[in-house]
């Protein structure tokens, strides 16, 4: 199993394959399943990733307590009008209709987890219609997604209450800028950069729910997160690199999220969770 | 870790502790029972209690009870499917203990022949721990195929268990046998890596001071 980004790249560049090939080729090994099984089950995650988003836009969906509802929807509307461009309009827009859909009870895909599950889709699903990108393309592009997931997981943390907000959305922007740089064109070094800059962006930032929930200020994070992973692979593909390597910048995230304190790791004891309307909404569930 | 641990499980939201994690117990605790759950006392400690009801914690227990997967849309209004099916339940919040995990339910069940008791908790990403069994300290997951055996507690039991195992070409991964009083009820947990060779229970239930003979299935 590869264990860094940086052999990702140098593996995938030896070979003159995308991520997305290698890491597939690699998982039918060492699952003993073959590449299309594997295939075939991500395209089934990805269905659900699509329903999941276009309910959302679609309709306004409340949460069950009612706190949040119809986000994802008011920013499709707005779309043709927006400063940033319908691009960024609609990841965001797609990323708060699958975190809509989660609080609803809905069905989702943990993306690496339900609170983040917004992210992956609003960006690759909004790129991939931009750049006219096959359905088999972007199921592609989540493999490499996966791939970038794993080695924070491997090295860092992917919950919330280990490491905080920064562990679960920045993963996920992480993981999304990667597949985003893949679905473009780009090369396996610029993923990688993409993967750092996502990380680097959000590297402190705490999980702070209202009442323990999966919805303020989550909702909205994953639309920062899906149009920080856009840009991100922008920044990438236009050159731009990180200096510190995403290996380490893994590294440092997680050294971060064990000097947070517990009060900010999804204890709902810190940040907007204890404010004056967080702690009304609270009492009032 | 595979890549599928990182993209997925497909899930009810709002959250794989407190949502998919329950579900999961609400269904090893109906396996433990053994038949269908007729009734149902369920006590909620900690933080399943505090922020439950904003998760759907409750239904998602109830839903699991039913039998219902993680991913099943019927979670949102299991209240309604335990009515048509005639599960009476009651779900309690217990008192805050610290000596608990923070998300952690009891559940008192009974089926038409059968009665348990099933502590267990939802430890993080959906994944899920038994710590109880009528009594007994368990420590299981339920991600394995896993055998229970309720047995008196007798010289060479473990042994016969492990014997017929090994002729059927079963490697154990995991055991754990536990007991309240010396030589009176035990309990015996197997976990595997591998599917359960057909007929295991049958040939368990025959040995002698074995009670019964219980398979959990990765749900």
């Amino acid at each position: 199993m590869i264990r860094t980004i940086e052999e990702l790249v140098i593996s995938a560049e030896k070979r003159d394959c995308k991520i997305s090939a290698l890491v597939r080729e690699l998982e039918a090994k060492s699952t003993g399943s073959t590449e299309e099984e594997l295939f075939q089950r991500m395209r089934s995650y990805f269905e659900v990733m699509k329903e999941a988003a276009n309910r959302g836009v679609a309709g306004e969906i409340r949460s069950i307590s009612g706190i949040t509802g119809g986000e994802g929807r008011k920013m499709w509307n707005a779309a043709g009008t927006a400063l940033a461009g319908s691009t960024v309009a609609k990841a965001a827009a797609r990323a708060m209709a699958v975190s809509n859909v989660n609080a609803s009870m809905g069905k989702i895909v943990a993306a690496p987890t339900a609170g983040s599950c917004g992210i992956l889709p609003g960006a690759v699903l909004t790129v991939g219609e931009k750049l006219s990108k096959s359905d088999d393309e972007i199921v592609d592009s989540l493999f490499t997604a996966s791939a970038v997931g794993r080695i924070i997981a491997l090295n860092a943390t992917i919950s919330g209450a280990e490491g905080g907000c920064q562990a679960e959305c920045g993963a996920a922007s992480a993981m999304a800028a990667a597949a985003v740089v893949e679905l473009a064109g780009g090369s396996p070094r610029q993923a990688a950069h993409a993967v750092a800059m996502a990380l680097k962006a959000v590297m402190g930032l705490v999980c702070d729910p209202v009442a323990g929930l999966v919805e303020v200020p989550c909702v909205k994070r994953n639309a920062m997160g899906a149009v920080e992973a856009i840009l991100a692979a922008d920044m990438a593909m236009a050159g731009i690199e990180s200096v510190i390597p995403p290996d380490e910048v893994i590294i440092a995230m997680k050294e971060v999220g064990r000097m947070m304190p517990d009060r900010l790791k999804e204890t709902a004891m810190g940040g907007v969770a204890v404010t004056p309307t967080g702690k009304r909404l609270s009492e009032k569930i | 870790m595979n890549l599928f641990d990182i993209i997925g499980p497909v899930m009810i939201g709002p959250s794989s502790s407190h949502t998919a994690g329950a579900v999961r117990l609400g269904n090893m605790a109906r396996n433990i029972l053994g038949e269908e759950p007729r009734r149902a006392r369920i006590i909620v400690y900690n933080s399943f209690a505090k922020t439950g009801r904003g998760h759907g914690t409750d239904k998602a227990l109830i839903a699991g009870l039913l039998g219902f997967a993680p991913d099943d849309e019927r979670i949102k209004t299991s209240f309604e499917e335990a009515g048509k099916r005639g599960l009476v339940y009651e779900l309690v919040a217990g008192e805050d203990d610290d000596s608990l995990h923070p998300n952690t339910a009891l559940f008192a069940l009974e089926g038409a022949t059968r009665k348990t008791e099933v502590m267990g908790c939802s430890i993080g990403g959906g994944r899920v721990k038994i710590t109880a069994v009528d009594g007994f300290e368990v420590d299981f997951s339920g991600e394995y195929p896993t055998i229970i055996t309720v047995h008196r507690d007798r010289p060479g039991i473990v042994a016969r268990v492990t014997t017929h195992l090994a002729e059927k070409g079963f490697n154990i991964a995991r055991m754990r046998v536990s007991r309240k009083t010396k030589g009176e009820k035990a309990l015996m947990i197997i976990e595997t890596d591998e599917p359960l060779p057909e007929g295991i229970k049958e040939v368990l239930a025959s040995i002698e001071d074995i009670c019964r003979v219980l398979l959990i299935l990765p749900v």
